[in-house]
């Protein structure tokens, strides 16, 4: 075998854990659509992508503090925050819904960053530092919307809920029949948030020193210290970002639903869900490895998993169960480098 | 004209930790253009002075100054600001991320703001190949390569850096032939172009061969400091050794010949262990000595089944084999304690109570059917404290509670609850007062007489020296020499780790 084909074969097998989950969700969905009674149309799709944007965007949120070694258990509260708040803002004169929005979004920003101070100058463990704050965050949400209800903008809704060529003719942003449009036409629009978002914001953190020193921290603190890597500022802008993507969540759950509920369970199912996509798309809770790619592609399992219950009819009472068995035997593929430890003690470490 | 000052001086610079004192009152100047040795035992401050100049500790009194200009470090990234650049002994590369991010990691090209992957690896490869690793992928996590490669790596991130004092610390040690001369070579580049280094090891021909001065520290101070060829082996040795008042040691007993209880044959663990080879009879103390990672930390783990995938012939009482795991290890017929290393992760929960921590080995000999039996329990636990007369208020106090000494007694005594046959005792006395010291020492040999085998690694010559029969001196995985009787003495030890002076072959093996 050729270097340059052994390399990428080494390339290959590290990215092993998404890629194996890419494979397994590709599969997954092709077989939900050939059993689909409406398979393979686009109303199909525009209703899986509305049903996992939020979910995505957790993921997201969750991969930022993951590979620093700790959990961030407010995401699902953050998110129903924004919620609550977009259901407030987003309505109204255009100028006012754009506002809104960006308000919406620097709130999620701002208690991210509350989080990540809390933990750096606290010195408080992630995981318990943000259910506090996760509980402060419901309790905002509650205050704001203590019954579910509240207006966005309907032109909006319509627009970022269906696929691109309805976005056009909502907006009269270019002739619906165009040439160029057509190719393009079908696809749902979460997508392209999803997208968009996660290329300009995610890719570019990534690259940054603070995105280094973030993995460096998961992988080896002590040596990130040594190398002198700003590490208290790559803490506080993990925990941000989170409160960031986690406020695009709500933001795009409030766009469909039009309105906000300070929903405590669906906060808490969230949070979790966050927890199971990270872990599938390859990220070790134990730090230093992972990546949004990888935890977009583990909601969109997650998700996956619940349309099959929709279409095959199966009792809700057992839902939970056949979720928790496939989800165990999905992280225990990833628990097999651990037959190759030699010194036992690592295993703790 | 004023004398210019030398690249880098210390003046009065003290450094203490809990209680001991790592550095005290150090002057120590090194001249610009100069490669400067610095020797000494283990524990002599070598790392804190050298931590002290990378920026990663502060001294607690004194000054470093740099070509005349008063310095203080926050951080190492400050240090690496003022062109002092370290390369550590414990490596601080970071596991996850590639070569190439590994050598810019702190300061990385970039465009935009953001970090240009292109450069970064061509940045890398212009340094690999700087120091002849050529044929290392610039792409590969550091997680994936050897020993050697990362701490050519860690050569190539201070090299990126462009230092203008360049620190090893013990760097070469895990370098082979080749690698070494490639690092002996950029440090004469160095030297040529004004720079300095401070070059930390322990292999006295290269010592010898690169360093224009030699410094010898013992204790936190500074004993001397002179030029290559003025002293000599013997001499240096001496200086590191010091004259230190003896602690009291237990008499020894006459040496007679034992039967191996424990026998190993060429046991290998790579690349730690390549191939120990030792004998340990019942009454017997066998001190393991040597540098610090030379395979002794690992020997205790192999032979309690820590460590996996290990090859190599042991036999024990009689059996050939090794337990598969610690709970096998602890039950007969292997009948093995280990006092583990890192008295903080490994030894006592430090949360638990006293008692808990007593009986964490042995809770099946205070119960019945499953069930603890109260009684049976304090009166274990009464009778281990007395024993080893753990000074604690209540058993029922958490062990974190205790002093070090303490809770050093209380790990020892969990596993004499277990009526052990081997007793491999990992650095039982490191950092712990001096009159718990005696009580340990007394404590070995009354277990050596009660028929006990005992393993016992130290970092303390002076300590094998009055506590064991024989000593077996560790190199690079291997059993470099083995010393006993009037051979036995800490010039022969220093010399034998050091592998200078009269070292001899392993001695024949006791049966």
């Amino acid at each position: 075998m050729s270097p340059d084909l052994r390399r990428l074969g080494a390339r290959a097998s590290r990215k092993a854990a998404p890629l194996g989950a890419l494979a397994l969700f590709l599969l997954l969905y092709l077989v939900y659509n050939m059993l689909h009674p409406r398979g393979f149309s686009g109303a199909v799709l525009i209703q899986n992508a509305n049903e996992s944007v939020a979910l995505v965007f957790l993921a997201i949120a969750q991969t930022l503090p993951v590979p620093l070694g700790g959990l961030d258990l407010s995401v699902g509260a953050e998110m129903t925050l924004a919620n609550c708040l977009a259901s407030e803002l987003v309505t109204g004169p255009p100028l006012q819904v754009a506002l809104g929005m960006a308000a919406t979004l620097l709130a999620g920003t701002a208690f991210g960053a509350l989080n990540g101070l809390v933990v750096v100058y606290g010195r408080l463990q992630p995981i318990i530092a943000t259910l506090a704050t996760g509980a402060i965050a419901i309790g905002l949400a509650l205050i704001l919307r203590p019954r579910p209800g509240g207006r966005v903008d309907a032109d909006l809704s319509w627009a970022l809920t269906n696929d691109l060529a309805e976005l056009v003719a909502t907006w009269n942003l270019a002739d619906p029949e165009a040439a160029w449009l057509r190719p393009v036409a079908w696809i749902p629009v979460p997508i392209l948030i999803v997208l968009v978002v996660a290329l300009g914001v995610w890719l570019p953190f990534r690259r940054s020193l603070t995105g280094r020193t973030v993995y460096a921290i998961g992988s080896a603190e002590p040596a990130a210290v040594l190398s002198g890597l700003p590490v208290a500022r790559a803490r506080i802008a993990a925990f941000t970002l989170a409160g960031f993507f986690a406020a695009c969540g709500g933001l795009c759950l409030a766009i469909q639903t039009s309105s906000g509920n300070a929903d405590i369970a669906q906060a808490g199912t969230y949070t979790l869900n966050s927890i199971a996509a990270v872990v599938l798309g390859g990220t070790s809770l134990m730090g230093g490895v992972g990546g949004a790619l990888g935890s977009i592609v583990g909601a969109l399992l997650v998700r996956t998993l619940s349309f099959y219950f929709r279409i095959l009819s199966v009792d809700p009472l057992l839902q939970p169960l056949i979720e928790g068995a496939v989800l165990l035997a999905a992280v225990s593929l990833g628990a097999l480098r651990t037959l190759r430890v030699r010194n036992r003690l690592e295993l703790f470490r | 004209m004023p004398i210019p000052e030398p690249a880098i001086r210390l003046s009065g610079v003290s450094k203490a930790f809990a209680g001991s004192q790592a550095l005290d009152a150090v002057d120590f100047d090194c001249e610009a253009g100069s490669i400067h040795a610095i020797l000494g035992e283990n524990g002599a401050g070598k790392s804190t002075l050298i931590k002290i100049l990378a920026g990663v500790l502060r001294p607690d009194t004194g000054e470093v100054r740099l070509g005349g200009r008063p310095v203080r470090f926050g951080s190492s990234a400050e240090a690496a600001a003022a062109g002092i650049v370290c390369v550590f002994q414990e490596l601080s590369l970071i596991p996850d991320l590639t070569v190439a991010e590994n050598i810019s990691v702190a300061d990385p090209p970039r465009r935009f703001g953001l970090i240009d992957g292109g450069a970064q690896r061509h940045r890398a490869k212009a340094v690999l190949a700087r120091i002849g690793c050529d044929g290392l992928d610039p792409e590969m996590p550091v997680r994936d390569l050897s020993l050697s490669r990362r701490q050519m790596v860690e050569v190539a991130k201070a090299l990126a850096r462009d230092p203008k004092g360049l620190i090893l610390d013990e760097a070469t040690s895990a370098l082979g032939a080749q690698d070494v001369e490639t690092v002996y070579r950029l440090l004469a580049d160095l030297r040529a172009r004004g720079g300095s280094c401070l070059f930390i090891s322990h292999r006295m021909h290269e010592v010898d061969r690169l360093c224009d001065r030699l410094s010898v520290f013992r204790n936190g101070r500074h004993v001397e400091t002179f030029a290559r060829g003025t002293r000599s082996a013997p001499e240096i040795v001496r200086m590191m050794i010091g004259r230190d008042i003896a602690a009291h040691f237990p008499p020894k007993p006459a040496p007679a010949p034992r039967a191996p209880h424990l026998k190993i044959d060429d046991l290998r663990w790579p690349p730690r262990l390549t191939g120990v080879d030792l004998a340990l009879g019942r009454g017997e103390i066998l001190g393991l000595g040597g540098l610090d990672g030379q395979g002794q930390k690992e020997l205790p783990l192999a032979l309690f089944g820590v460590l996996r995938g290990g090859s190599g012939r042991v036999t024990l009482g009689g059996r050939t084999g090794l337990p598969g795991s610690p709970a096998a290890a602890r039950r007969p017929p292997a009948r093995i304690a280990l006092v583990p290393e890192d008295r903080k992760t490994e030894g006592p929960m430090l949360p638990m109570s006293i008692a808990d921590n007593l009986l964490a080995a042995s809770y099946d000999r205070v119960s019945r059917e499953g069930i603890v039996s109260p009684a049976r329990e304090a009166a274990a636990v009464r009778e281990a404290i007395a024993h080893l007369r753990i000074k604690a208020a209540r058993p029922s106090d958490a062990v974190a509670t205790l002093s070090g000494g303490n809770q050093q007694k209380v790990v020892i005594a969990r596993w004499l609850m277990t009526d052990p046959d081997v007793i491999l005792l990992n650095d039982p006395t490191r950092g712990i007062d001096m009159g718990t010291k005696q009580e340990i020492y007394a404590l070995m040999r009354v277990l050596a007489d009660r028929g006990k085998a005992i393993l016992f690694y130290s970092t303390d010559y002076a300590e094998l020296i009055g506590c064991a029969d024989r000593v077996a001196v560790m190199s690079d995985g291997r059993i470099a020499a083995e010393l006993s009787g009037t051979a036995l003495t800490e010039e022969a030890l220093l010399g034998a780790a050091l592998n200078i002076g009269p070292s001899r072959a392993p001695a024949e093996a006791l049966a």
